[in-house]
């Protein structure tokens, strides 16, 4: 089912329960919502900033909201989702940590993916090369670039321990391919973490 | 359905009603004129119901038979169209408190057998929305599969949902707001205190002078059709530019007070068009209905509580350069809609057209409501 998607979407798709209640936010143009409508029998809803992957995602029967996950997520209720999902979006927020704040309110359950900024790579981009590196999970110049907090797998659990959030599950991938949990912090170009409230 | 007498172009019918007023009055009997597009199925169940804004009419996609001009939204209407007539039995009914058919102050009042003039009771959105909901009754629609509607005609689908949320699958509000702002109630008290400053008006009793109190309506159209446009709209469509003077001179100022500017002569225009095919005391029930509009009024102020349990899906559209009915204000319907659970989308398009933007043909906007009304016969 979740062949076309982006491999961390995969990953969350296919630890989603069926015939659950969730909220993409940064849900782009849907790609996720309508994977987990059409085969899981998911009711899902959606938060984009960008008006032209909102207006696809509508038109493709989504129920997706514009708006900005720092501002609107204020306005939905404690627990009233058994997922929130937040996927390659946290490195973009103004306050990370409210989101991720939010996420656990309104969701019984969270989804967060980030990529590495402690991935091999980067490290080696940014000692030999002495520049904010660009790869191909980060391509962007360091003036353009939406990632304005960019965050380490050590980072985001020690965050979480700080914060007593319960991690129940982690997944690390590179080059879109599944690693192992050993030394991931150096290894994996992207994280998938399911949370909880502790 | 072709043969059956309620459906099709140009209905009229009275009905007893009655309809229970929010100012605790009861309106009997109530005229209704519609259009009805397309067939009701077997089931019932595939009626959209248009409503139309202050000035609108139910001509949504047939020739209006006083100006002579196609339908308002034929870009959204028609066979083959995002409102699908071939799918969809679409209903467009004039507005209670209107002028073109439907019981306004124009309308006769049985009790006098002369016009109600100011005597016709002062209405609200939910009156409109009620009124409605007893035509419906009389065509036999229980259920719609979507109450569609730009500006007031957002209004009354949100109040259709509020109302009867049982009986409404799915809403698009466009360009719409929960709430009349003191600056909508001001621009509209202008145009109300222009008509009544009109001689002519002698406190509503017009019908069956010489003359209506045009003035005033013209002037009371001129003030609200700014509000209508952007700022960049009307940049772009007329600067300062000037007039071509009747002496044949161009672009000069006459130095009089005569339209020397192109705005001036295009909103004149706009102001004299409009008395031909509206009634003056019309338009003050209307922007009085419109002024008290506040969905979260009966809720303790809390508009969440309006669609407490709703099931009804909702489509919100806004437009960039609307400064009527900005997107802040579409915004705060979704907060509500998500703080209740209900299905929502909502997206802010880009227009140069303001207000009035929900009324051109926006492909954007076409493909959403095509899109959102596809996603409701899926299910």
């Amino acid at each position: 089912m979740t062949t076309k998607l982006r491999p961390d979407l995969a990953i969350i798709a296919n630890n989603v329960r069926a015939g659950s209640r969730l909220l993409d936010v940064g849900c782009g143009d849907g790609a996720l919502m309508a994977a987990l409508r059409d085969f899981k029998d998911c009711d899902a809803r959606g938060l984009e900033i960008d008006a032209d992957n909102v207006s696809a995602a509508v038109a493709r029967g989504l129920s997706v909201v514009q708006g900005d996950a720092d501002v609107d997520l204020a306005a939905y209720p404690d627990n009233s989702f058994d997922y929130a999902i937040l996927s390659q979006t946290l490195q973009t927020t103004r306050r990370p940590d409210l989101v991720l704040d939010h996420l656990l309110r309104i969701g019984e359950e969270a989804f967060v993916s980030f990529p590495n900024f402690a991935q091999w790579r980067i490290r080696i981009s940014h000692m030999f090369g002495g520049r904010m590196p660009v790869t191909k999970q980060l391509p962007h110049k360091w003036y353009d670039t939406p990632n304005i907090h960019h965050v380490t797998i050590d980072d985001f659990r020690s965050h979480l321990k700080e914060r007593g959030v319960v991690i129940q599950g982690a997944w690390f991938l590179s080059g879109g391919r599944p690693r192992r949990a050993q030394i991931a912090n150096l290894r994996a170009a992207h994280a998938v973490f399911k949370l909880k409230k502790g | 359905m072709s043969d059956d007498e309620r459906f099709g172009l140009k209905k009229g019918v009275r009905l007893m009603g009655p309809v229970k007023l929010d100012s605790g009055a009861e309106l009997v009997p109530v005229d209704f004129a519609y259009e009805t597009y397309g067939d009701l199925n077997a089931q019932r169940d595939n009626a959209i119901l248009i409503c139309h804004a202050l000035t609108g009419d139910q001509y949504v996609a047939s020739d209006h038979p006083v100006t002579g001009k196609p339908g308002w939204w034929l870009t959204m209407v028609g066979p083959g169209k995002p409102i699908d007539t071939d799918r969809y039995c679409v209903v467009c009914i004039n507005v209670l408190g209107s002028c073109l058919g439907s019981s306004g102050p124009a309308s006769i009042d049985p009790s006098t057998g002369a016009p109600y003039a100011m005597n016709f009771p002062v209405i609200t959105v939910a009156d409109m929305v009620r009124a409605q909901a007893i035509l419906l009754d009389h065509l036999g629609i229980d259920i719609l599969a979507s109450v569609i509607g730009g500006s007031m005609g957002g209004m009354q689908a949100l109040s259709w949902a509020a109302l009867f949320p049982d009986r409404v699958k799915s809403a698009v509000v466009i360009a719409a707001t929960a709430r009349h702002s003191a600056q909508n109630i001001a621009f509209h008290e202008v145009g109300r205190q222009a008509i009544m400053a009109d001689p002519h008006w002698q406190g509503g009793n017009y019908y069956g002078q010489d003359d209506a109190p045009a003035k005033g309506l013209s002037v009371a159209r001129m003030a609200a059709h700014i509000t209508y446009m952007s700022e960049e709209g009307l940049t772009e469509k007329f600067g300062r530019n000037l007039q071509d003077r009747p002496d044949g001179t161009r672009g000069a100022k006459s130095f009089g007070f005569d339209a020397d500017f192109q705005v001036e002569s295009y909103l004149r225009h706009q102001g004299s068009t409009f008395v031909d095919r509206f009634d003056a005391n019309s338009y003050l029930y209307i922007t009085r209905a419109m002024d008290y509009f506040d969905l979260a009024d009966p809720h303790d102020g809390v508009l969440a509580k309006a669609f407490a349990g709703i099931q009804t899906r909702f489509c919100l559209i806004s437009f960039d350069s609307d400064w009527l009915y900005p997107t802040a204000e579409s915004r705060r319907i979704v907060h509500a809609l998500n703080a209740a659970g209900a299905a929502a989308s909502f997206v802010e398009l880009s227009s140069p057209f303001g207000h009035d933007a929900f009324l051109m043909d926006t492909p954007e906007m076409n493909r959403i409501v095509d899109g959102f009304l596809s996603a409701g016969r899926a299910t």
